[in-house]
């Protein structure tokens, strides 16, 4: 067995290189095909990742906790009180990796000059860094200093548009409990740049203890932000918080927070899977074309095994190792090509030319292609496994020749 | 007269040679049909879903609010300052009526203000409109869901989304007050009551914008007959560049004014729709490429094994030139083939979803982003028709050049030797 299997295969392995140009067009056609899957996977991967990432930084985490209606009417009227004992104990636990909570209202900023509508943030400065605020992205002045901390920091858009600076006071004006308008004046003390410029317009930092006195609500929050060490399988957080959380209170996922970034997610698994199989059916015309070319030239051959006792079986077998070593090399070839291509960009590709198009879609101008394992498995099965199939007609016809009429064709 | 005679005796002799020549293997050929068959049909499709998906984010995006064309000051598109303002807007308004044809116009102020019902407050963009004539450049006037858009120019009214309405917890004749700055960078504030509620689907203009009318507007903001935009908006996407034509003596007579187009105005939808193109042009590509392969493939081998009948032609005294253009003549006819049959079946898969609509899942949550509604509708066009299959076409024959090319290499004596 093992010998007609070594004979098999030296068999195919010349038969292949017989018509060597034909047998490099192949190869280089599967090469090139199986290059583009796993090349535009990734760098869809890449895209994808970047507005999941972004996403949760914007969330921020994987895990939010409001009252229930707020994020149907994200007013201060729908607070929650800062989180007792229990729940306490699940934040501080293993499977959390940084928490905070957060006062977030809308309101309204104005300068001597200019005002705007923006997103009122009261934060604990250490607790928004750990959840993923890059202090180095303020490139003017500093992030805030403690939570009690008198100034506030803008985006850089949000400075323009105000005609502002480092160092000049704001008027913030948003609305208390009782429907009281409350203002407060704010030193400005850092500007701060983001990757998506609708965040600079909008997003405005200050100290929660500030913002809280501002407001009127005691230590009362808007939010709980919760980070997990796995951004894709945030369920198991969501029900360990669930359990513990008052009655009163939503516990969500960023999933169910931002059903488009959940989607997208989806949407792109199942891109993957069509496009690979395009790419395939539009090889396989060609797979089958050259083999069924190398069984009709070699019919006489055939027949001849087969008169000489070789099974159709065999004949069967021989025709699909040849296919099988196409494949695999094709797949080797496309593979290597595919490494070769992302590895050089790994430091990004720059489409800042159409930044703006991708901040509609929620990315960003840097295009970081993501290699990830399943994708090349998957791409390499789907070769094999459809490869193999459409290899069957042509071998399964090569058995059907009878051997006398083989042998007399010319 | 006898020679043209020859000639075109000898062109038909050709037609019949090639026909005859591909269908010598009848399933190679089918095979090789069928890979361009299948890329066509995938091609048209794909192609016109494209253009249909990209007109209905351009329409939706631009008739909702911004039009086509806008008249500003220049600068103001970035830093939208309230002070950048265009001068005696209702009487420019009514010129560039007069003076372009088949466009509407209708003039804004537009200010940001916190607006406050007696339970709540919030930050909402204030427009002030003409009435008579938002109608024409928004759809916001028709998407009026309760009570009535507005209808005069001085009186203190608003028009509010639908996502404010709820969170303002305010209807119909309930009453509004507003704060902000005015045009001197005075203490702008007013009571307005609220006569209609529009839901755009937007959620962005459902939840953040309010209009009111323009003469309230100017009076309340110390805009002294002063706005901000005037928008114009066409029938056609494709008279965009007459507009501009048109508008730009008109504009030239006031210093400082700029006139804008859709895809200034909103930069981002441009760039999407590029991006976009230009992935769906990488996967053409890759798929184009693999059926030229297997073109390649196929003449390969039709010449290869063809090698002994050549050099018997060539030894006959026919000229290399002429077995070139018969291999060239063959890959022609099998294209155009995939070509016609491609693009007939390209022609009914698309024909169908432009009339039932097509949706993937997912659709409902991405098309939102991209103001498209949950189904599109490929739009069936000449362009989308022909620009796939033809590009496929041109590099299948090109593909068979290389095979072609070899003939001239090929010595009548040796190639009648070889099996």
């Amino acid at each position: 067995m093992a010998l007609a299997v070594k004979v098999s295969s030296t068999m195919a392995w010349r038969n292949l290189w017989r018509n060597y140009r034909r047998t490099l067009i192949m190869l280089l056609a599967i090469a090139v095909g199986v290059w583009a899957m796993i090349f535009l996977t990734a760098l869809m991967r890449g895209m994808v990742d970047d507005m999941v990432k972004q996403g949760i930084r914007a969330l921020p985490g994987h895990v939010q906790v409001h009252a229930h209606g707020y994020r149907d009417d994200p007013s201060v009227n729908y607070c929650l009180s800062a989180p007792g004992d229990v729940l306490l104990n699940v934040l501080r636990g293993q499977q959390i990796k940084a928490w905070t909570g957060r006062v977030k209202v809308p309101a309204m900023i104005s300068s001597e000059y200019d005002n705007r509508g923006i997103t009122l943030l009261g934060v604990d400065d250490e607790g928004e860094i750990a959840l993923g605020f890059d202090r180095s992205k303020v490139f003017e002045g500093r992030f805030l200093n403690g939570v009690d901390d008198q100034g506030i920091v803008i985006g850089r858009k949000l400075m323009e548009r105000l005609e502002t600076r480092l160092g000049k006071r704001v008027v913030v004006m948003s609305q208390g409990p009782d429907n009281d308008i409350t203002e407060r004046g704010f030193r400005i003390v850092g500007i701060y740049r983001a990757e998506l410029e609708s965040i600079e317009d909008n997003v405005v930092y200050a100290g929660i203890g500030v913002v809280q006195q501002m407001l009127g609500i005691g230590s009362d929050i808007s939010e709980i932000a919760v980070l997990g060490f796995d951004y894709q399988s945030p369920e198991r957080l969501v029900s360990q918080i669930r359990s513990v959380a008052p009655d009163e209170l939503e516990v969500l996922s960023w999933l169910e927070l931002d059903p488009y970034l959940a989607t997208m997610m989806e949407v792109m698994n199942g891109f993957v899977l069509v496009w690979m199989v395009v790419i395939f059916l539009a090889l396989s015309f060609g797979l089958v074309n050259t083999l069924m070319m190398a069984v009709f030239e070699r019919v006489r051959e055939i027949g001849l095994m087969q008169a000489l006792g070789m099974r159709p079986s065999a004949i069967v077998f021989q025709i699909l190792l040849e296919s099988l070593i196409l494949l695999s090399l094709g797949l080797l070839l496309g593979n290597l090509l595919a490494v070769a291509t992302v590895i050089p960009l790994k430091d990004g590709i720059d489409i800042s030319v159409v930044s703006q198009g991708m901040e509609m879609m929620g990315a960003s101008s840097v295009l970081y292609p993501v290699l990830l394992w399943p994708d090349l498995l998957l791409a390499n099965i789907v070769v094999i496994v459809l490869g193999i199939l459409t290899s069957s007609l042509p071998a399964w016809h090569a058995a059907q020749y009878r051997p006398v009429e083989a042998l007399t064709k010319a | 007269m006898a020679s043209t005679q020859r000639q075109s005796n000898a062109v038909g002799l050709s037609f019949r040679l090639a026909w005859r020549n591909i269908w010598r293997h009848k399933r190679r050929t089918w095979l090789t049909a069928l890979a361009m068959i299948f890329s066509n049909v995938l091609l048209v499709f794909m192609i016109s879903l494209q253009f249909g998906s990209y007109e209905m984010m351009i329409n939706n995006s631009l008739r909702m609010l911004s039009g086509q064309v806008q008249v500003q000051m220049d600068g103001y598109l970035d830093e939208q300052k309230m002070r950048q303002v265009i001068a005696g807007i209702d009487h420019l308004a009514g010129a560039i009526r007069q003076r372009v044809k088949g466009v509407n116009v209708a003039a804004r102020a537009s200010a940001f203000v916190l607006v406050s019902s007696e339970e709540r407050s919030f930050g909402a963009q204030l427009l002030g409109v003409q009435p008579g004539h938002e109608g024409g450049v928004s759809t916001i006037p028709g998407l009026v869901k309760h009570g009535r858009y507005l209808d005069d120019t001085g009186a203190a009214e608003i028009v509010i989304g639908s996502v404010m309405a709820r969170n303002l917890k305010v209807g119909v004749g309930d009453e509004l007050t507003f704060l902000g700055s005015g045009r001197d960078g005075s203490f702008a504030a007013g009571v307005l009551t609220v006569v209609g509620v529009f839901h755009s689907g937007s959620q962005d203009l459902d939840r953040g914008l309010a209009e009111v009318p323009l003469g309230y507007f100017q009076e309340a903001f110390a805009m002294r007959g002063s706005g901000h935009v005037i928008a114009l908006a066409t029938d056609e996407l494709d008279s965009v560049s007459a507009t501009l034509a048109a508008l730009g003596p008109v504009i030239a007579e006031h210093d400082g004014l700029v006139a804008l187009d859709w895809e200034e105005l909103m930069p981002g939808l441009k760039q999407a729709i590029q991006a976009d193109m230009t992935s769906a042009w990488f996967m053409y590509g890759v798929l184009i490429i693999l059926v030229a392969f297997s073109v390649l493939n196929t003449q390969l081998m039709s010449v290869l094994e063809r090698t002994r009948e050549f050099g018997m032609i060539m030894a006959l005294g026919i000229r290399p030139r002429k077995l070139v253009s018969l291999v060239l003549l063959e890959t022609l006819m099998m294209a155009l083939l995939g070509f016609l049959i491609g693009m007939f079946l390209g022609f009914l898969v698309t024909a169908y979803y432009a009339h039932t609509g097509f949706a993937y899942p997912g659709m409902d949550e991405m098309g939102a982003k991209f103001n498209l509604p949950s189904v599109i509708y490929p739009s069936l066009g000449p362009l989308g028709l022909f620009l796939g299959p033809s590009v496929v076409l041109v590099f299948c024959v090109l593909a068979a050049l290389y095979p072609a090319m070899k003939l001239y290499r090929l010595r009548p004596v040796e190639a009648m030797r070889s099996v």
